[in-house]
């Protein structure tokens, strides 16, 4: 599902200047960067931040979902749900894998996240109260998502352009769910439209946080748009989203917690209120209201399962040295 | 399965919902463990198999539904029925424990299933066959997934030894109900609709036994059975686990979603 403009990275690096020239040349002809090619360290260390990030996103992202599963309203939306609740591990896999042709191990990865030094997006620190939540996520948080992420498949590091080929694609699917999950409830009776609109009044801002600070306050936007990791600036993405997503959320008849809300004929786009940077900032840093129970739910999904991965390698080495046994007898 | 002698509406009924309720229910168990698991590939097996049986599960609701002929839809009867109407098996509403119980509980259901559907996808009744035809598929595969993970954990450590152990003696009261025969069993069978239950214990023993050798596991058998889910007499967990199930559509009564 998601990502978030990218926090916290350092994109200094310190080769010679012929050699990011070099570099650079290659990025400015569009060729794709592969694992084994000569990298600046900035940039291996920035692509490996963003896209652990990212798969950090997708796996804490099953968790306010998979609130609602076993509560889902019908089967369709159990089956539905269930589908998408995969497709985010499925990301995630495959983003910690496009993580590893950078050097860097899956293991290493999930430790940072558990210790708390692994940022994820921030917008699944906030609870999954109802059903429209569900809807909204699909609609907003994936929507945001998918804004931030078409982009990345121009990415010049080409595991991870391709990676967000197919994730994009998936997204794309989980946004019209949703989508239809906010228009069920929005042509359905007055409870469920209240629903519907109670979930767009929580979901919308944090939405919009997804795209990260403003351009002036993003410290290593220049570089990444240098290396054309990103291709457009936090600010110009999040502007697109509020354009697209407008329209659609009049046309289900709901209204959006922003009494600056509007179109502005002459910048062809909408005008939109302040975003709180204090709430952005809180909950990047732990104090969103649900920052503890995710990572612990994390902590505990992995410390619980720690026998059966060991069991798991146990048999593994038990099989090798048996197989290996009935070779040599047998010779 | 003979065939010939037909199935009043009724009993046809009462083996759809049983079936369609075990695989609903243990969907449901299945799918409490997405974003829980052990490690990330089992987070996503384990809503694959979830997925497999609540699609297995609609197929059977919606036919119940048709046979009843009363106009309910399969969320009606997955959604809105009493605690005593469920028909599941105590097996499947048993509460997930740890990863060794869980599997343990696939490989159970999934090893009964197997004969189940083979023999069921030459029913008598064309709908019966043709959900059949697509769950023999799909429940060799949770055979395939369950069953490396007992010898995995059978075979691996002392303490995943152990977990699979008491698995296997948790899990032991529950096993002889769902081989049980009774007169809707009885019924099918003669209709060539289903499998006496009875009939598939030596194919589930020749799935399991081999599995259990490679795991180093000893069955048991335990001194009393537990029975009752088939006559709608459950365990203390069921009513929690209808209570989530539940929860929306009793919220709002009437509403589409």
């Amino acid at each position: 599902m998601y990502s978030q403009g990218l926090i916290g990275a350092k994109t200094e690096t310190n080769e010679d200047e012929a050699f990011l020239a070099a570099f650079q040349a290659r990025i400015d002809a569009e060729e794709k960067i592969e694992p084994n090619d000569p990298m600046p360290e900035g940039y291996r260390r920035t692509l490996i931040r963003q896209i652990g990030q990212h798969a950090h996103s997708e796996i804490v992202g099953m968790l306010p979902e998979g609130n609602w599963i076993t509560r889902a309203p019908s089967l369709r939306r159990k089956a539905a749900l269930l589908a998408k609740v995969q497709d985010e591990g499925g990301h995630g896999l495959y983003l910690y894998s496009a993580a590893e042709t950078l050097g860097v191990s899956r293991e290493q990865m999930t430790e940072e996240l558990l210790a708390g030094k692994a940022k994820y997006s921030s917008i699944f620190n906030y609870p999954t109260l109802t059903w429209a939540d569900i809807g909204a996520i699909g609609w907003l948080v994936d929507g945001a998502a998918i804004m931030n992420q078409i982009p990345l498949c121009r990415c010049s590091y080409g595991p991870y352009a391709r990676a967000m080929i197919r994730v994009c694609k998936e997204e794309s699917f989980h946004q019209r769910q949703g989508y239809e999950i906010m228009m069920t409830l929005a042509q359905g009776t007055p409870g469920q439209k209240e629903m519907a609109q109670d979930a767009l009044n929580r979901w919308w801002w944090p939405s919009l946080m997804m795209f990260g600070p403003h351009d002036s306050d993003s410290q290593h936007g220049d570089q990444s748009m240098r290396w054309k990791i990103k291709r457009f600036t936090n600010d110009e993405l999040r502007q697109k989203f509020v354009d697209a997503t407008v329209p659609q959320g009049e046309y289900l008849g709901l209204t959006f917690p922003d009494p600056e809300l509007k179109w502005n004929d002459e910048r062809g786009a909408y005008d939109f209120g302040a975003i709180d940077w204090d709430e952005f900032w809180r909950v990047v840093k732990g104090g969103g209201p649900m920052n503890r129970e995710r990572l612990a739910a994390r902590r505990k999904a992995w410390d619980d399962g720690a026998w059966v991965r060991e069991a798991a390698l146990a048999h593994a080495e038990k099989r090798r040295a048996r197989r290996e046994a009935t070779k040599l007898a047998a010779e | 399965m003979g065939a010939a002698a037909t199935i009043d509406r009724d009993t046809l009924l009462t083996l759809l919902l049983r079936l369609a309720d075990d695989h609903l229910v243990l969907g449901h168990r299945l799918s409490e463990w997405c974003g829980h698991a052990p490690m990330l590939e089992e987070d996503l097996a384990m809503p694959n198999m979830a997925l497999d049986l609540i699609g297995q599960a609609r197929a059977l609701y919606t036919y119940a539904a048709d046979v009843e002929g009363k106009g309910r839809t399969e969320d009606d009867l997955a959604y809105l029925r009493l605690e005593r109407e469920y028909l599941n098996c105590l097996l499947v509403e048993r509460p997930n424990g740890d990863f060794a119980q869980t599997m343990l509980r696939q490989l159970y259901f999934a090893a009964f299933m197997e004969p189940f559907w083979k023999a069921a996808a030459s029913s008598t009744d064309a709908t019966v066959a043709g959900i059949a035809a697509k769950a023999v598929k799909e429940v060799a595969y949770h055979i395939r997934h369950a069953g490396e993970w007992v010898v995995r954990l059978g075979d691996g450590t002392e303490e995943s030894r152990r977990r699979m152990e008491d698995a296997i003696e948790e899990l032991a009261p529950y096993l002889d109900e769902i081989f049980e025969d009774d007169p809707v069993t009885v019924q099918a069978s003669a209709a060539g609709i289903a499998p006496q239950p009875s009939s598939l214990r030596p194919a589930f023993d020749r799935i399991i036994g081999p599995i259990f050798a490679e795991a180093g596991l000893t069955f048991i058998t335990p001194p009393y059975s537990q029975r009752g889910g088939r006559k709608g007499m459950h365990g203390e967990a069921m009513g929690f686990l209808l209570a989530d199930l539940q929860h929306i559509q009793r919220t709002y009564p009437g509403a589409t979603w």
